[in-house]
């Protein structure tokens, strides 16, 4: 077993990737995910990658589409305000089936909002940050062990299904430092670039030559990539969903959490219970694609759901149409970025009927 | 047991470097930890705070709402953070820069002149360790060899000079609790 360190999830994010065959970073500098930056500035350049601090996230976004297209492991990080600025660029990769890395350490909104831990970008993400009708992996960590974990699992399913992936996390999970047991295996870049028949790497005159590119002028054709596109998609929401089940054995309430705010509701359920409240929680940890069998399934036998977010109850949205608006849920949201305590967890449990 | 630590002071007071040296021994141990900083528009003589979470159990939150241990550098965070301390909880306060005492009867204080004690050791930006130290020594939150061995860890190359120093400054707040 490979020996625990202490690293912020901001760095241990950096590491992961770079463990996973990254060697092209594109970034532009935000509070709370700059560590990702300064990481990568620090590293790439003694294993032969490159660490680019782009003129702006637009600029950096782009740079992640030209070094996706040649098969390479890109990615890039950036926090909410930023990432409004690559949805452009997002939804280009979208459209050209690319595979990438775009990490968002969220922050309060709307607009420059503050600098303070948020999970306001929770539509803007799941829905699919850009023009155009798509999606993008969404994972959100809640741990610095998961930060890491993830990253190379974003890298994965983001190739498997050649479409971008989201790490989604908020400001306290970029942040705090906890110990983290990284893969001992490294992917080497040309092995991450391998297995990729539509990049564009060179043909060698032994085949012809392939074209990474968004733009259909021909509406059938335009319609087919988007019917095409929303097969994989329909198979990535069958295959890939995941999420932790928390107490959830004789729960007859049910927490639905992610990030940070699930950290506090763990608190929150433990003493909920010890004041006998048979509470669990489901932690979504896909976003997209939402994990919706589960809440079905504990639709079957819980009498209210309680969502804690740090934003105004988007999340809500999805588990209200998960079960079909079986059961009432209930809110518990702090925004701007206040996050609930404990203790204002447990009261809104406690006020489960 | 879990010890919930709050470290507040003024920004460039090394809060935040105290709070990782107790949370790399709690690794070196294989306790369960989480480190967490304020971020922010923080500078030198700004407020700046850490919470750090040692125990034997996994750690749910990293936020803190009722610290049971605090160590504070100036008056405007023993103010802050003196209503929260949980009740038996133990503040270590800089008497050196915070010049009030506690008003709780319900806890413990251990009032430790850090930044005058680093003064005389000629090392004035170390009354941080010399406060850890203190912790360590009073609380056995986790062993005293093991903070040795941690800011061996944690002290950047650039930086191993001041090695021998920051040892002798967590050695100080240990023989001060001895002798006090």
């Amino acid at each position: 077993m490979a020996q625990k360190v202490l690293m912020k999830g901001n760095e241990a994010i950096a590491e992961a990737a770079i463990r996973a065959g990254c060697r092209h970073y594109f970034g532009y500098p935000i509070t709370p995910q700059t560590e990702i930056a300064a990481y990568m500035a620090k590293r790439m350049p003694k294993i032969g990658g490159t660490f680019l601090q782009a003129e702006s996230e637009i600029a950096a976004i782009n740079m992640v589409y030209g070094c996706a297209s040649t098969g390479y492991r890109a990615m890039t990080s950036s926090s909410s305000p930023g990432i409004s600025l690559k949805a452009e660029g997002i939804s280009y990769l979208a459209g050209a089936d690319l595979p990438a890395l775009i990490v968002n350490i969220q922050r309060g909104g709307p607009g420059l909002g503050g600098i303070q831990p948020s999970q306001s970008d929770y539509f803007f993400m799941t829905r699919g940050p850009g023009h155009g009708d798509f999606h993008v992996i969404v994972l959100a960590p809640a741990s610095v062990q998961e930060m890491a974990d993830m990253t190379r699992l974003a890298f994965d399913l983001s190739e498997k299904y050649r479409m971008p992936a989201m790490l989604l996390a908020d400001g306290t999970m970029g942040q705090m430092m906890e110990p983290v047991e990284l893969p001992e295996e490294e992917i080497s870049p040309e092995d991450a670039r391998k297995n990729k028949p539509w990049a564009t790497c060179g043909t060698e005159m032994k085949r012809p030559h392939n074209i990474v590119n968004s733009l259909y002028l021909k509406p059938d054709e335009l319609e087919k990539t988007n019917i095409e596109r929303f097969e994989r998609y329909a198979r990535l929401e069958a295959e890939e969903c995941r999420w932790e089940e928390y107490m959830m054995d004789d729960a007859e309430f049910c927490v639905v959490s992610c990030g940070i705010t699930a950290r506090v509701s763990k608190n929150a359920i433990l003493e909920a219970r010890k004041r006998g409240v048979k509470v669990g929680m489901i932690r979504p940890i896909t976003l997209y694609p939402f994990p919706a069998k589960a809440f079905a399934k504990a639709a079957e036998k819980v009498k209210a759901f309680l969502t804690v977010e740090l934003n105004m109850g988007q999340m809500k949205e999805d588990v209200e149409l998960a079960i079909r608006c079986s059961k009432p849920i209930s809110t518990c949201n702090r925004v701007g970025g206040m996050i609930p305590s404990a203790d204002q967890v447990t009261a809104a449990i406690m006020n489960l009927k | 047991m879990t010890y919930e630590t709050i470290m507040a002071g003024f920004g460039g007071q090394g809060l935040l470097f105290s709070g990782k040296v107790l949370a790399h021994a709690a690794l070196i141990e294989g306790k369960e930890l989480s480190w967490l900083p304020s971020y922010g528009p923080e500078m030198r003589g700004g407020t700046c705070n850490c919470s750090v979470i040692v125990s034997d159990d996994p750690v749910g939150s990293p936020i803190i709402a009722s610290p049971n241990v605090l160590m504070v550098m100036n008056e405007p965070s023993l103010d802050k953070f003196e209503p929260a301390l949980a009740s038996g909880g133990t503040v270590f306060i800089d008497s050196s820069l915070v010049p009030r005492k506690v008003t709780r009867s319900d806890v413990t204080a251990v009032y430790i002149p850090a930044t005058k004690m680093a003064k005389e050791m000629n090392a004035p930006s170390l009354a941080n360790m010399i406060l850890l130290g203190a912790i360590v020594a009073k609380l056995g939150c986790v062993k005293f060899e093991t903070v040795l061995e941690a800011l061996k860890h944690t002290i950047s190359a650039r930086k191993a000079d001041l090695l021998e120093l920051n040892l002798k400054a967590v050695q100080a707040g240990k023989d001060f609790i001895a002798s006090n």
